[in-house]
């Protein structure tokens, strides 16, 4: 019987060899001619304490290799199976792939790596707190497609409230206004039992319009309300001073440490307390909950308000931790990609703070290969975030497995 | 402790569901309250434990009225329940279902699982709940679920334990376990309610019984002087007639033939392993088996919803091993879902569109890419009018049917066309006993019709009362295979085979 | 054949359902919104000006329903798609990008057939456009269907996507007007041009053939929902995909099928939209009508004939907005504000009678225990 199911999995595993082995194909073909020169990775900023020489990676050469190892990986999957190598395999060789694009884009000129790595945890930060709200409302079985509103409103409010009364109370209010629709979603589907994707779609209608109204209505005629100041980045001590890692990890705003933070005391809270574990009891089986005694409409409120302030700091982000000012829809879909990150992140804090990792280094690679003068167009860069969110959504999904809960209003008898 | 409730009774909107119910329970003591399904058993036990509130009358613990607002109530009371469909989440573990609600907590409400687990053990060796307190839930059988569920309880320091048709899911020889650990329970000084439809049960396990018909209370009296015919009777308001009218068994030609069926559940795990059996046309085959030995796959399966992975099945000499759910619909395999609110009707589409809901795409009922729907309501009026589908109109909601019209009309829709083979999943769980004989007496006019039926159920009485051959299912194989009308069998030996002895 | 909107009788039920709710949520939607304009410190004169000017641009006059209507027809036909979506259990957000893809190639399509008479290129143009649409959504509807992938990321990401292919494609020689450095496309030949309906009357009123089209549609839509094998294969796998199943419908078909038709009516609204309207593909062409589709979708109760006046309702709010604009001053995103407010109202019927108990039945009865 065993055997019967190995097979399906040797298919997979199969797939999977044939798969690394086109790529290397491609690599070797299509890029290694092109890539002329050597390519320059700057490490180091002329005003480290501790510099590091630059990387220097000869081009051919490199992506020769690298086409040789995903052969090697292809073909030994393809031959000896292994499903247990499957996945760590094709995860190893994706990311040789895109270090031999990254070479073939950069042959024959230089670009800051350190840099590149430091905008990709950046941009990670809207998505992994976009993310991390999807977690904690979907724990609790409230799918949350408003997510995208919240951000918006978190910046607007971020912007609006940063002008009049400075940065901190303008991150506070964002943080309070994000509760505000987070509390308004949890009203909408848990006590008028509305659909909950409807619900998300009203709250992100609802929110696009009013700070687009108020924004076109109101900050047009007077600007002072739309400067806002902007949170800089806070240098931990000698710990910044170190190469690469220090201005990727220990040189960025509060933003980028409330994610981590923030995805930190989730995972806690969910996995670790008594309060998490009532939590998730409400998302895999409300009934159940109940019966115990747990209220389960209470307990999705607090869930679902706390996931909006979630977004909310996650939206102070757009105008408090980039630019200080608010453009209308400025948040451009990166609500969405966090529920992608919550999923492909499994449904748990850290998960989705990876997840969220990899988009933003995605998004960041493609602003950069723009830079280099790739003969790629531009737009097909731009739309690499979404095709793999796709893919994600389509391939990894299958495995993992949402809240029984989700989406599921619960009815009290 | 002493729980009474006086005068209950809860509406929902225009439905009495109890009535003006009086109801003593006294510790030490087990309270049979038997009554058929839908009769109102199930809500007043919830409003026992707090689920629901009354519409009238009290609840008073030892002569003290009290108002439970919700379950966390009930419990701090001391009253604890086992529902029917257990409570547990799925992918929790033992421990995490036991203390959840209650949870022993460190600094910064950390959860210490720690304590819990030395909780569970220590339960489970007081009473004989053998349970492993770290096993992830859905990975437990449900025997061992409904211990977990008795921990549960206990962890909650409850004097009354509310049990909500326990036995349903466990074999002959695990009900005697069960009862052994009810009676333990009981010695402890708990009072016990024991909620059954089962007549044998609650004449063995209880030391009172209530009779509860129509939400209101009936009857109630001592095991010792009554009878089984007496308490039917009281429990269905009219004498019982138990047994099935049936023309003389003279099976034909084999209609199914299944060869090595091997399949496999979504997650991977085997559910019928090399599974081989047959049914001849004018036949009755019952395959017996505890729930969750891979009875709903094989259905599945031979409807042509799941898809073998090894194994061929063939229907009157035709392979139909791939053989889509349509094409078998359509060569006369009638199928009745386990399921009837899941899988058998669409609760908002009306009486006529389930009618036709697998036949809508031929004739008579289609024209072109269209459908002739003044056909459809004409053939679905006659033949509810047939099948005694009690409705005010072929207009209405499926979902506003009571039970037992639901199945009929599922019934109706599958056995109202040319069929030759039936295939039959849980075909009356959950439903009065008029709908029961109903739908018994329709299978069996298919049997002597010349169709084969194979049924498959959990209610070993109704498997007993339909079939020609018995079968039994234990972990995805037949271990067992009886033919009554050689040799009668009985009840024991049967459970011991659902138990895995046989093999 | 009796859907639950639209019983033998015309009950209390249908009163409260299609017409009540509706519109309250309309009156309740407009008050809300003078709430917000009276915070932003509109004076209350111009907030009565306002509604006064969203009024009379939308139906004040034959040019103000002139606008109405056109602004409508792409929210009635997307809408459609959408409502066909919602009925087999679809959440279908992406009738943006359909609309892009559907609308970028009635033009390229036109542009290729600018040799034939109208009767060939126009048809022609407007099946391009319903092909393409039916193609992308069906990616969606694919994935779906064959991984499991949910279809409301999927849609949403495909929707960005198109915007970014839009943007590439306006500059390939192909599409691009000559002699052009910008994003644009070629012009729509006469020949495959949605023809004016009211030049007769007025050479500015743009008013096309699209409304013929669109009222053809929704009958369509009607039969093919309520009348058809395959439209009841929709609603049986919306209402109960495992019951569909279980009956024999093919489920991954049916949702391929129903994505299909909705990026298929979704393609049209974008073909009605160069066609009709602007003449040429450009970048944002397809100025979120996918999005208010959805709320026009909801709001028509995903009943054809509802999602028509739903749509004419909100085309109503756009023409009018513009002359709010013009006449008061007001952004007219606040239409926008307004627009989500009548989802919410419409979606959750419990906050409705909540704020307005009188003039609703007691809630609760009739409702089937679990």
């Amino acid at each position: 019987m065993t055997v019967l199911l190995d097979k399906a999995r040797q298919r997979q595993t199969r797939i999977t060899g044939i798969i690394l082995l086109a790529l290397g194909a491609l690599i070797a073909v299509f890029l290694a001619p092109d890539a002329s020169g050597v390519a320059t990775f700057r490490l180091s900023r002329p005003t480290d304490v501790w510099p590091v020489p630059n990387l220097v990676v000869p081009g051919g050469a490199f992506i020769y290799v690298a086409s040789a190892f995903l052969a090697f990986f292809g073909v030994r999957l393809f031959l000896r199976g292994g499903a247990k190598w499957s996945a760590r395999l094709l995860g190893i060789g994706l990311i040789i792939a895109v270090a031999a694009f990254l070479v073939w884009a950069t042959a024959g000129k230089s670009f800051s790596f350190t840099g590149m790595l430091q905008a990709s945890l950046v941009r990670a930060v809207p998505i992994a707190l976009g993310g991390l709200a999807g977690v904690l409302s979907e724990r609790v079985a409230v799918v949350n497609i408003g997510i995208e509103g919240m951000l918006l409103a978190g910046a607007f409010t971020g912007a609006l409230v940063g002008s009049l009364a400075g940065g901190v109370a303008g991150l506070a209010a964002a943080v309070a206004v994000g509760g505000v629709f987070g509390f308004v979603l949890a009203a909408l589907v848990v006590t008028y039992r509305m659909d909950q994707i409807i619900a998300g779609v009203f709250i992100n209608l609802f929110v696009l319009g009013l700070t687009s109204y108020i924004s076109s209505q109101v900050f047009q005629e007077y600007r002072a309300l739309n400067n806002a100041p902007v949170f800089r980045a806070v240098e931990i001590p000698i710990l910044s001073d170190l190469p690469v890692l220090g201005p990727v990890l220990f040189s960025q705003n509060i933003f980028v440490y409330g994610a981590f933070i923030l995805a930190g005391l989730a995972t806690y809270y969910l996995f670790h307390t008594r309060h998490g574990l009532r939590a998730r009891a409400v998302g895999e089986h409300p009934r159940a909950a109940d019966t115990l005694g747990i209220d389960v409409y209470r307990t999705r409120y607090v869930n679902v308000t706390v996931a909006g302030m979630v977004a909310g700091f996650g939206g102070a982000w757009f105008t408090l931790g980039s630019v200080g000012r608010f453009d209308e829809g400025m948040t451009g879909g990166r609500g969405f990609i966090g529920l992608a990150a919550m999923i492909f992140g499994r449904w748990h804090p850290v998960g989705a703070l990876l997840a969220a990792l990899v988009f933003g280094f995605a998004d960041s690679l493609q602003q950069k290969l723009a830079l280099l003068g790739t003969p790629i167009p531009s737009e097909f860069l731009a739309m690499a975030p979404y095709i793999a969110t796709i893919v994600v959504v389509a391939g990894v999904v299958g495995r993992a497995r949402a809240p029984a809960a989700d989406g599921k209003p619960y009815v009290k008898e | 402790m002493q729980v009474e409730l006086r005068n209950i009774t809860k509406r929902f909107g225009p439905v009495v569901a109890n009535k003006d119910v009086n109801l003593t329970i006294e510790p030490g003591e087990v309270l049979g309250l038997l009554g058929e399904n839908g009769a109102g058993k199930s809500t007043l036990m919830n409003v026992l434990c707090g689920l629901y509130e009354p519409t009238e009358g009290e609840i008073l613990i030892d002569g003290r009225p009290v108002a439970f607002k919700g379950p966390g109530d009930a419990i701090r009371a001391g009253i604890g329940m086992v529902h029917q469909h257990f409570m547990l989440v799925p992918v929790f573990t033992v421990a995490e279902n036991v203390i959840l609600g209650i949870e022993p907590v460190g600094r910064f409400d950390h959860l210490d699982l720690k304590a819990a687990r030395a909780e569970v053990k220590k339960l489970s060796t007081e009473y004989g709940l053998t349970v492993d307190p770290d096993a992830t839930i859905e990975t437990l059988p449900v025997g061992v679920q409904q211990r977990v569920e008795i921990i549960k309880v206990l962890f909650r320091e409850a004097d009354v334990l509310i049990l909500d048709e326990p036995t349903a899911v466990l074999t002959p020889q695990e009900v005697d376990e069960f009862i052994q650990i009810v009676r333990s329970l009981c010695d402890a000084g708990k009072a016990i309610v024991f909620i059954t439809h089962k007549l044998n049960e609650i004449l063995e396990i209880s030391d009172r019984i209530a009779v509860i018909r129509r939400g209101e209370i009936v009857g109630s009296g001592d095991p010792k002087k009554l009878t089984r015919p007496e308490l039917a009777e009281m429990m269905v308001g009219h004498p019982v007639d138990f047994d099935v009218a049936r023309a003389p068994f003279a099976p034909k030609e084999v209609i199914l033939d299944i060869q090595g069926l091997t399949l496999v559940r979504d997650d991977g795990a085997v559910a019928v392993d090399d599974l081989s059996l047959q049914v001849h046309s004018g036949e009755v085959v019952g395959i017996a088996g505890v729930q969750g030995n891979g009875q709903s796959a094989l259905i599945e399966a031979l409807a042509g919803l799941r898809r073998p992975v090894a194994g061929k099945v063939t229907f009157d000499g035709t392979d139909i091993t791939d053989a889509s759910a349509r094409e078998r619909h359509r060569m006369g395999i009638a199928h009745i879902p386990e399921d009837r609110q899941r899988a058998g009707l669409i609760g908002n589409f009306t009486v006529a569109e389930n009618m036709v809901l697998d036949s809508y795409y031929g004739p008579p009922f289609a024209k072109g890419a269209g459908i002739n729907w003044g056909r459809v309501e004409e053939e679905a009026a006659a033949v509810a009018e047939q099948y005694d589908v009690r409705t005010p109109s072929v207009h209405a909601a499926a979902a506003h049917l009571s039970g037992g019209n639901q199945q009929k009309l599922v019934v109706a829709r599958e056995l109202s066309r040319d069929t030759r083979l039936v295939i039959a999943g849980q075909p009356t769980r959950g439903l009065d006993v008029g709908s029961i004989a109903f739908i018994h007496e329709r299978l069996m006019a298919a049997r002597d019709e010349g169709d084969g039926v194979l049924i498959v159920s959990s209610e070993l009485d109704e498997i007993m009362a339909l079939s020609d051959r018995i079968l039994v299912m234990f972990k995805g194989r037949i271990v067992a295979e009886y033919a009554p009308h050689e040799a009668p069998v009985d009840k024991g030996t049967i459970g011991l085979a659902m138990a895995g002895a046989a093999t | 054949m009796k859907d639950a909107t639209q019983g033998r009788v015309f009950g209390r039920t249908q009163l409260e359902d299609l017409v009540i709710v509706p519109l309250f949520a309309l009156v309740a939607a407009l008050f809300l919104g003078a709430l917000v304009m009276a915070a932003t410190g509109v004076a209350p004169g111009t907030i009565a000006q306002s509604y006064a000017a969203l009024l009379k641009g939308s139906v004040g006059s034959i040019d103000a329903v002139s606008e109405t209507l056109t602004a409508a027809l792409p929210l009635v036909l997307a809408g459609l798609g959408l409502a066909l979506g919602f009925r087999a259990g679809l959440f279908n957000i992406g009738a943006e990008g359909q609309i892009v893809m559907g609308g970028l190639a009635a033009v390229v399509a036109g542009v290729a057939l600018a040799d034939f008479p109208a009767f060939i290129a126009l048809p022609g143009a407007l099946l391009a456009g319903a092909v393409t649409g039916a193609f992308y959504a069906g990616i969606a509807g694919w994935l779906r269907a064959a991984t499991g992938a949910h279809e409301v990321i999927s849609t949403i990401m495909l929707n960005l996507i198109s915007f970014r292919l839009l943007d590439y494609l306006l500059r390939t020689p192909l599409i691009q007007k000559e002699g052009r450095a910008d994003p644009i496309s070629k012009s729509v030949p006469d020949v495959a041009e949605l023809p004016k309906l009211l030049t007769f009357l007025d050479a500015n009123l743009r008013l096309h053939a699209g409304l013929f089209l669109t009222l053809v549609m929704v009958a369509a839509a009607y039969w093919l929902l309520f009348r058809s094998k395959l439209g009841f294969e929709f609603r049986a796998s919306g209402e109960n995909a495992i019951a569909a199943r279980f009956a024999g419908m093919n489920a991954g078909l049916t949702i391929v099928m129903a994505m299909a038709v909705a990026g298929a009516l979704a393609g049209l609204a974008g073909a009605n939209q160069t066609l009709g309207v602007l003449g040429r593909a450009t970048p944002g062409f397809s100025a979120e009508i996918g999005f208010d589709a959805i709320a026009v979708a909801l709001l028509g109760r995903s009943h054809p004939v509802g999602v028509l006046f739903a749509g004419i309702l909100f085309g109503a709010l756009e023409a009018g907005g513009r002359q709010m604009q013009v006449d008061a001053g007001v952004s007219i995103d606040l239409i926008g504000i307004i627009q989500s407010l009548i989802i919410v109202f419409i979606a959750a019927p419990l906050l409705v009678k909540a704020i307005f108990p009188w003039g609703f039945r007691k809630a609760g009865t009739g409702k089937g225990r679990s």
